[in-house]
């Protein structure tokens, strides 16, 4: 007949990850496909619950805010404990690449910018970097490096009246690489500690990469008690290129998150894809899903309102893929699961209706960085995820939907990215394996 | 901008958001240029928003730091071209076609398009049809033409190839590495097999698929051609084998694209055709599928070349689509043992990277462990030209520790080329996944 399994999840990111893992640890036969690298590869590494109130506030416990939000916020449906449980299954899959399970309390991690963001989760790497951290801080920067201007950063954070004193110097990364290099080849000769030539005043000379990282970053040491680099501190080896810099700096090292391509949210997706594997998901990728197709497809007409198989479709060829049940995790405008063009706003896959102004000239607010209706885009679901029609009624009975293709919430003014797609993942992912189990 | 950049002050003006992907619908610059005969890739260009994601994805830049990688090669180059007076930059032949950059963009930039067509300009208007570069290139790319003449008389090309002074030869006027061991020809090729065989074992009215055997299938690993056929006939259908020539994948790979455009029209006509008599097609290698999938219709636009497109399919991902071919092994029994699959490049790109791996853990007495997403660095002809062999080596090298710590001593691939590197880094044997279904599902084989 035809590919089948209990579960299929469309979308390859945080939230379609995190269902696939939740089903999959329920005994659900899951199967991931995926059409490109999610947004992941650019996303900082930070997990976000929420860091702003509505009125632009900072918040300290975003648990306690929860209750505050809209009836229509994507935490409200899954409630506070579905957050606690998503982030005890996040833990779980990653292990100790990540901190701050410790606390309710947002951490406050330094970005490349020199501003601080209110967090749940950050890398390991990014530990010693903590703002509320009262050593004394250098941030080095490479010449290389455009997008980190580290002593304009250590000026904002000043500014910004961090407890420390924090000084930002640039230096050359040793050895003779491209002056424009991706961060990534430098962390591929950190992980493999390659050698790199080094000119002193009238010689030059073979150094281990970390090594002669640490002595170019010496003299400009000046009793700092922690360094912060850009985030290229090994792809692979994270931990171990960090231990090898402390060891020879004598100073804690930390990584600062960095725009994409962003080293820390590969890191991540690794994590998230090992967990997933071992779990026994399934991943097909590299095309994209393009439509359904219903029990009763050639009458037409399907009393059960049931999804029967999605279809992938590669230049004109259509896959399907059969399923009992399925969880949209398709992102938002950016990761392509929502589309708009002139005439409208919509969920391209199973047409899944996304309320929006009919004008499109009230899809902004006048005010560039004002409150824009767009960042809200998404598809409104019911109690147990699945999006909803005009009528108010379930699309189909066996479609739940997860992460930023869900409308309600504005990821990037309240820092909740992650942690919406977390959460949501893991309840659609989790509820579509409990009727599968049911089922059987 | 990233979103990690959450200034202390939210009105902070660096905070510019997701405005610019709607803003972006307003803008259709297609409209802009007068419709013109060349292929224009500018609103492919300019939908990249240099996130660097195909970057970071490129094996190539990977290892060789002289390599800019693959924005530079797409849409960076386009719009350096487009100024008048603006040279090919030369690196773009150091691009190995593993078409890795165009699956990693969020963006759906073409860009192993972009590479191809700078490619084939770049070797049309800027290389010297006399240079060593371009006879190799030339020959590389024309295996087919090689291996036709080889295969006649296999014995003696297999053992003039073995020779040290042909391995000289090769290596110092031509630039061929010494390094590889030549595939050997087959005695006797998938199509003479076929013939002598008598054509279709099976013939159907409504179960019909037309075979691309590709070059390698026919006149080096026959065993690969006849496990695919008689499969399918397991399953009832009938296998027709058209005349064909070669896919085109070296063509593109070398910028040969008069050449590859030869073949494609030759490939489009004479499978087109079977189309409309309700066939589908079917490839055993990977790099095949994908040329006839994805390469046609970006790079030429014969009659039937979207159909071509539209009805291609790789072997076992159209029988997992319309047989229940994991009951069918769930059924079965072998004695294959415990394998190490690599995913070819082009496999990955056309979805296909975990099939193998599946369907082996519903088959009893065989297994497959994938040994990661790494390329293999081979890459057809780019492993074999004496300039890049270091290059492919290192490329390679991440796949040959992980083939040595599985828990396997024999490997599996769907790509003849991966195969030989797989075999090269490390001795072992490999086998492709169509022989082993061949071992569980056909009861009498011919071999
Ligand atoms: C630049 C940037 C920085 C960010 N920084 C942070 C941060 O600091 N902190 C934080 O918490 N969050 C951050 N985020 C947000 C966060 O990383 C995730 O983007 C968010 O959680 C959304 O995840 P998702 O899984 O819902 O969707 P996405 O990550 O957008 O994934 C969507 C997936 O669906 C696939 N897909 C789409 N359409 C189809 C289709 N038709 N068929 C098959 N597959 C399809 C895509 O290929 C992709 O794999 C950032 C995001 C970006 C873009
Ligand atoms: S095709 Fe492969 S080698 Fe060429 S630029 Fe893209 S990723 Fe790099
Ligand atoms: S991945 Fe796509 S959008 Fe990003 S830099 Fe490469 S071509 Fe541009």
């Amino acid at each position: 007949m035809a590919i089948e399994d209990d579960v299929v999840v469309i979308g390859g990111g945080i939230a379609g990850m995190t269902a696939a893992l939740a089903a999959a640890r329920e005994g659900a036969g899951v199967r991931l496909l995926a059409h490109k690298e999610s947004t992941l590869r650019s996303a900082s590494g930070l997990v976000d619950v929420l860091g702003y109130d509505a009125d632009e506030n900072l918040l300290s416990d975003p648990f306690e805010a929860v209750p505050d939000l809209p009836e229509s916020h994507p935490y409200r449906t899954v409630g506070v404990e579905g957050i606690r449980d998503a982030l005890a299954l996040f833990d779980d899959a990653v292990g100790d690449r990540y901190r701050g399970g410790h606390t309710d309390r947002n951490a406050l991690v330094p970005t490349h910018g020199g501003s601080v963001k209110p967090t749940a989760r950050y890398p390991a790497s990014a530990a010693a970097g903590l703002a509320s951290d009262s050593r004394d801080a250098l941030l080095v920067g490479f010449e290389t490096v455009t997008d980190f201007d580290a002593p304009l950063a250590a000026a904002h954070l000043e500014s910004a009246g961090v407890p420390f004193s924090v000084r930002g110097t640039v230096i050359s990364f040793p050895g003779d690489f491209r002056v424009d290099a991706k961060v990534t080849r430098y962390a591929d000769a950190l992980d493999a500690d390659e050698r790199v030539e080094v000119r002193g005043d009238g010689y030059s000379t073979k150094l281990p990469v970390r090594e002669a990282l640490a002595e170019a970053v010496k003299p400009h040491l000046r009793g700092a008690e922690r360094v912060g680099f850009p985030a290229l501190l090994g792809q692979h080896r994270p931990a171990e290129v960090r231990e090898s810099l402390e060891a020879e700096l004598g100073a804690a090292v930390f990584e600062v998150p960095m725009g994409p391509p962003s080293l820390p949210g590969m890191r991540l997706e690794g994590a998230l894809l090992s967990a997933s594997r071992e779990a026994g998901v399934r991943f097909t990728t590299g095309n994209p899903v393009v439509d359904y197709e219903t029990a009763d497809d050639r009458e037409g007409t399907d009393p059960d309102g049931r999804v029967a198989a999605v279809r992938v479709e590669r230049n004109g060829a259509a896959i399907p893929f059969h399923a009992d049940q399925f969880v949209l995790a398709t992102g938002g405008l950016v990761g392509k699961g929502i589309d708009s063009d002139r005439e409208g706003v919509a969920e391209p896959i199973f047409d899944c209706r996304v309320a929006h102004p009919s004008d499109r000239y009230d899809w902004f607010a006048d005010d560039a960085f004002g409150d824009h209706p767009f960042a809200r885009f998404g598809v409104d679901v019911d109690d147990d995820l699945r999006p909803l029609d005009s009528a108010g009624d379930a699309e189909f009975a066996n479609l739940r939907a997860a992460g930023a293709v869900l409308g309600g919430y504005d990821l990037a003014a309240e820092k909740s990215g992650s942690g919406v797609s977390l959460a949501t993942g893991r309840a659609a992912g989790l509820a579509a394996a409990r009727e599968v189990t049911n089922y059987s | 901008m990233s979103d990690a950049e959450q200034p202390i002050d939210p009105n902070d003006a660096n905070d510019v958001r997701e405005e610019e992907t709607v803003a972006n619908d307003e803008f259709e610059p297609v409209q802009v240029f007068p419709e013109s005969e060349e292929m224009d890739l500018r609103p492919g260009s300019d939908d990249c928003y240099k996130c660097s994601t195909c970057d970071t994805e490129c094996p190539v830049a990977q290892v060789d730091d002289d390599f800019p990688g693959p924005k530079f090669q797409g849409p960076e180059q386009w719009r350096l071209k487009r100024k008048e007076d603006q040279d090919i930059d030369d690196s773009v032949m150091s691009c190995s076609n593993c078409m890795r950059c165009d699956s990693a963009c969020p963006s759906d930039v073409p860009l192993s398009q972009m590479h191809n067509t700078a490619r084939g300009e770049y070797v049309e208007t800027q290389m010297d049809k006399l240079s060593r570069e371009y006879v190799r290139n030339r020959i590389l790319a024309n295996y087919r033409t090689m291996a036709e003449l080889g295969s006649k008389v296999p014995r003696l090309t297999n053992f003039v190839m073995g020779l040290d002074v042909t391995k000289w030869f090769n290596e110092t006027v031509l630039g061929i590495t010494s390094e590889r061991e030549f595939p050997e020809f087959a005695e006797e090729t998938f199509r003479e097999w076929w013939r002598d065989r008598g054509g279709p074992g099976v013939r159907s009215e409504d179960k019909r698929v037309a075979y691309f055997h590709g070059c390698y299938s026919n006149y080096n690993t026959p065993e690969v051609g006849k496990a695919m056929v008689e499969v399918f006939e397991a399953f009832g259908y009938e296998v027709v084998v058209p005349k064909q020539r070669c896919s085109g994948t070296p063509m593109f790979a070398n910028g040969m694209l008069e050449d590859a455009k030869r073949a494609a029209g030759i490939n489009v006509e004479n499978f087109s055709g079977l189309i409309e008599e309700g066939y589908d097609v079917i490839a055993s290698c990977t790099s095949c599928s994908m040329s006839l999938r994805q390469e046609y219709p970006e790079l030429f636009s014969y009659d039937g070349t979207a159909s071509v497109a539209a009805h291609t399919y790789e072997a076992l991902e159209y029988l997992r689509v319309h047989e229940d071919l994991e009951g069918a092994l769930a059924e079965s029994e072998v004695d294959a043992g415990e394998f190490a699959y690599h995913a070819p490049c082009h496999a990955r790109n056309q979805g296909l990277d975990g099939q193998a791996v599946e369907l082996l853990d519903h088959l009893d007495g065989a297994d497959a462990e994938d040994v990661g997403p790494s390329c293999s660095g081979i890459s057809g002809t780019y492993g074999w030209k004496d300039e890049k062999y270091e290059t492919s080596m290192k490329i390679g090298a991440e796949m040959f520790e992980h083939m040595e710590a599985a828990d396997a001593e024999t490997g599996m691939t769907e790509c003849p080329t991966c195969a030989m590197q797989m075999e090269h880094g490390t001795g072992y044997e490999i086998r492709h996944p169509l022989e082993v279904l061949a071992d569980a599902l056909v009861d009498e084989r011919s071999d």
